[in-house]
C-alpha cells in the first residue's frame, strides 16, 4: 500500500539523485542560462579588473602612496592627496553616521511604540532616505553647510553629505541586529531591576555589535567609493597638501580617479588605473573584515 | 482546620490577631470568587495580595477577578491546564506584563500592602524586589561570573566585594563548586540545569523578597529538576516563591499552598477566561479539593 502510493507521486525516480533529479529539457536550457549569465557576469568583472591591473601596474609604487597630484608630471605623480582626504572623509563619516544611526535604530526598535506617530513618521522618512539618488545628498549636505557659514569643498561638507547616504543603511542593519537580540536576553536583564536604558547599553546593543559593524562597515566601503556627491560639493581635483582638518578642502579616490581618468595622456590613464586598483583594494578589504566579524559571530556562543 | 480566623492573609505579624478584618471584609465584597482567601489556621504574613485581578491583553480578557494572597517563606505554586493565565498572573506579579504592548490591569495587588500599579510606583524598583526565573535558561552571553555580577552592578547596590556577592549567590543556587574553577568561562558553557541554577542565583544576587518562577524545570531533565526542587526548599527559609508549573508532582512535592486555575467555562462567565477555582494547602488541595473540576484536573481527567 505504502510503496504503491510512493511509486505512482515519484515515479521511479532512485531517491538518491534527488539533488540533480531536475532533467527535463526546459529545466536544462534554464539551467544553462543561469549559468551563462554567472559565467558573463564573473567573465565582465575579471576582465576589467585584469585590464585595469595591467595598465596600471607600472604605476603602483611608493610614489602613488607619497607624492601629490601634478599637472606637467603624471609620471611620477601620486594620490597622497586622495588617500588621506579619504580617510578623512570617511573619519567623518563615520563620526556622523554611526552614533545617529545606532541611536535612532535603537529608539525606533527598543524604545518607540508600536503606535507611536513619531516612530511611523521617523521609519517612512528612513525608507525615503535610502531610495534617494547619492547626488542629491550632496546638494542638501552643501545647502546645509553654507547655511552656517561654512564653505561647501570642506571635509566636513563631504562626510555629512556621506553620511546622510549611508543613514539609512546603518539604520536598517542596526535594527536588524537587535532585532536578533533574544528577547530573554532583555527580559533576563529587565527581571533584575535593570532599567530599558541600562539593559540596552549593557545587553542587547553589545550583544548587537557584530551585525551592527557588519552593516556600518559595508556602508562606509560603499560610502568610500562614492564620487558623484562629493564633486557637487566641489570636491577638488587639484589638492596639493594634507587635509587638516575638518574645514580643511579635500579630494577623495574616486574625484581623483574620476580626473585623471579624463585626461587623455597615457601615464595619466596608467595613475587612474593604478588608483582604482588601490581603491578596490581597500574597498574588498573592508568586505573582507565585515565578512569575517559576521561569520566568527554567527554561530551561537 | 481549625476555627477560620481571617479571611485574608494579612500583614500583621503572625501570631498577633488581626484587629478589624470585619472592615476589610465589608469592603472587599462581594466577592465572587472567594477561593483566594485563605483559611488558616496559622496565619502568616502576605508579601503580595492580589484582589480582584483581572489582566487583558488588548481586549481579550486573558484572566479574571483573581484573589489570593502569597505568604511569607511559603511556596505558592499555581497549576491548571495550558493557557489559563497561570503565567500572565505570574507576570502581573512583578510587572514584567508591562513589556507586552495593550496589557492592562484591573484590580490591585498590593506587596506589603503597596498597589504596585499604583500610580507612584516605578515598575523597576517592583522588579528589584521580586525577582523573576524563567521557563527556558536565559543566562547572559557573558561568563558566570558576570552573569551573577550583573544585577548588583546596574542596581548601584552598595558591595563590599563582588567576589563575595558572586560566590554567595552561587552557594545558595547550590552551583558554587561545579562552577568555581571556572568562572571566567561563558555561562553558555554550562548544561541546561546549571543555567538555569545560574539564573537562580543571578536572582538572588541582588537579594529580592520574592522570586517568581514559570516553569523553571520545563526544559530540564528529571534528575537537573530534582535539584532544582532541593534548590527551592532550601530558597524558602530566606525568600518567599511562587511557582507556576503543569507538573502536578512537582506542586505536591515542593509547595505550601497551591492554586488551581482553569479557562474552562463556568457558571457566570462563559467565555475562555482563566480563573482561580481554588487556593488552599497543597495537602488539601492534592487529598481533598473542595470544588469538583480540581478534583478532576489533579486525577487527570482533563487538562
Ligand atoms: N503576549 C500575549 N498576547 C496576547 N495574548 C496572550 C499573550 N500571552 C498569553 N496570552 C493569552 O492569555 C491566555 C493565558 O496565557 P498564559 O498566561 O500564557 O497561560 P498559561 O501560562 O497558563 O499557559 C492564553 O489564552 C494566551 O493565548
Ligand atoms: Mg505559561
Amino acid at each position: 500500500m505504502a510503496a504503491i502510493t510512493a511509486e505512482s507521486t515519484s515515479g521511479s525516480r532512485p531517491l538518491t539523485t534527488a539533488a540533480y533529479g531536475e532533467k527535463s529539457p526546459q529545466s536544462l536550457v534554464f539551467l544553462v542560462l543561469l549559468w551563462l549569465s554567472l559565467v558573463f557576469g564573473i567573465l565582465v568583472l575579471a576582465v576589467l579588473l585584469v585590464t585595469t591591473f595591467i595598465e596600471g601596474r607600472s604605476r603602483i609604487d611608493a610614489q602613488l602612496f607619497t607624492n601629490y597630484t601634478s599637472q606637467i608630471a603624471p609620471e611620477t605623480a601620486g594620490a597622497r592627496a586622495a588617500i588621506l582626504g579619504t580617510a578623512w572623509v570617511i573619519g567623518v563619516t563615520a563620526l556622523l553616521a554611526i552614533p545617529i544611526g545606532v541611536a535612532a535604530a535603537a529608539y525606533l526598535e527598543e524604545f518607540a511604540s508600536r503606535k507611536s506617530r513619531f516612530a511611523h513618521l521617523v521609519e517612512l522618512n528612513v525608507q525615503n532616505l535610502a531610495a534617494v539618488p547619492a547626488i542629491i545628498y550632496g546638494m542638501l549636505a552643501a545647502a546645509a553647510v553654507v547655511a552656517i557659514g561654512i564653505p561647501r569643498n570642506t571635509v566636513i561638507a563631504g562626510g555629512i553629505a556621506l553620511a546622510l547616504l549611508i543613514l539609512p543603511v546603518v539604520i536598517v542593519s542596526t535594527r536588524e541586529a537587535l532585532r536578533a537580540v533574544p528577547q530573554e536576553i532583555r527580559q533576563g536583564s529587565l527581571a533584575l531591576g535593570a532599567s530599558p536604558m541600562q539593559t540596552l547599553q549593557r545587553q542587547t546593543l553589545p550583544a548587537a555589535v557584530p551585525g551592527i559593524a557588519t552593516g556600518t562597515i559595508l556602508a562606509l566601503s560603499r560610502a568610500m567609493g562614492e564620487a558623484a556627491p562629493l564633486l557637487l560639493l566641489g570636491g577638488l581635483v587639484f589638492v596639493k597638501f594634507d587635509p587638516n582638518g575638518i574645514l580643511s578642502g579635500f579630494t577623495t579616490m574616486p574625484i581623483q580617479i574620476f580626473d585623471w581618468a579624463s585626461r587623455s595622456q597615457e601615464s595619466f590613464q596608467q595613475l587612474a588605473a593604478a588608483a582604482s586598483i588601490l581603491l578596490l583594494v581597500l574597498v574588498l578589504a573592508m568586505n573582507g573584515v565585515a565578512i569575517i566579524i559576521r561569520n566568527k559571530y554567527s554561530n551561537p556562543r | 482546620m481549625t476555627e477560620p480566623t481571617s479571611p485574608h492573609l494579612t500583614s500583621d505579624p503572625p501570631g498577633e490577631p488581626t484587629v478589624d478584618s470585619t472592615a476589610t471584609i465589608s469592603m472587599r465584597l462581594p466577592e465572587p470568587i472567594d477561593a483566594g482567601r485563605l483559611e488558616l489556621s496559622e496565619v502568616p504574613r502576605a508579601v503580595l495580595s492580589c484582589t480582584d485581578v483581572s489582566l487583558y491583553y488588548g481586549d481579550f480578557r486573558a484572566v479574571n477577578q483573581v484573589t489570593m494572597d502569597i505568604g511569607v517563606h511559603e511556596i505558592t505554586a499555581l497549576i491548571g491546564p495550558s493557557g489559563c493565565g497561570k503565567s500572565t498572573v505570574l507576570r502581573a506579579l512583578n510587572r514584567m506584563n508591562d513589556l507586552i504592548p495593550g496589557t492592562r490591569v484591573e484590580g490591585t495587588i498590593a506587596y506589603h500592602g503597596m498597589d504596585i500599579y499604583g500610580r507612584d510606583v516605578d515598575p523597576i524598583e517592583v522588579r528589584r524586589r521580586i525577582g523573576m526565573v524563567f521557563q527556558k535558561p536565559n543566562p547572559f552571553p557573558k561568563s558566570i561570573y558576570d552573569n551573577v555580577a550583573y544585577g548588583p552592578k546596574v542596581i548601584g547596590m552598595k558591595v563590599s566585594s563582588m567576589d563575595d556577592v558572586v560566590e554567595e549567590s552561587l552557594r545558595a543556587a547550590a552551583l558554587w563548586d561545579e562552577v568555581k574553577d571556572k568562572l571566567k568561562q561563558s555561562a553558555y558553557g554550562l548544561s541546561g540545569g546549571q543555567q538555569q541554577r545560574l539564573c537562580i542565583a543571578r536572582t538572588i544576587a541582588v537579594k529580592p523578597e520574592v522570586i517568581l518562577m514559570d516553569e523553571p524545570c520545563s526544559a530540564l531533565d528529571p534528575i537537573a529538576t530534582a535539584r532544582i526542587e532541593d534548590l527551592m526548599m532550601e530558597l524558602r527559609e530566606d525568600y518567599t516563591i511562587v511557582i507556576v508549573t503543569h507538573n502536578m508532582q512537582q506542586a505536591a512535592r515542593v509547595a505550601d499552598r497551591t492554586a488551581f486555575f482553569t479557562a474552562e467555562a463556568a457558571e457566570g462567565h462563559g467565555d475562555r477566561t482563566g480563573h482561580l477555582v481554588e487556593f488552599a494547602e497543597t495537602t488539601k488541595i492534592f487529598s481533598n479539593p473542595a470544588d469538583p473540576r480540581t478534583e478532576d484536573y489533579i486525577s487527570g481527567r482533563f487538562g
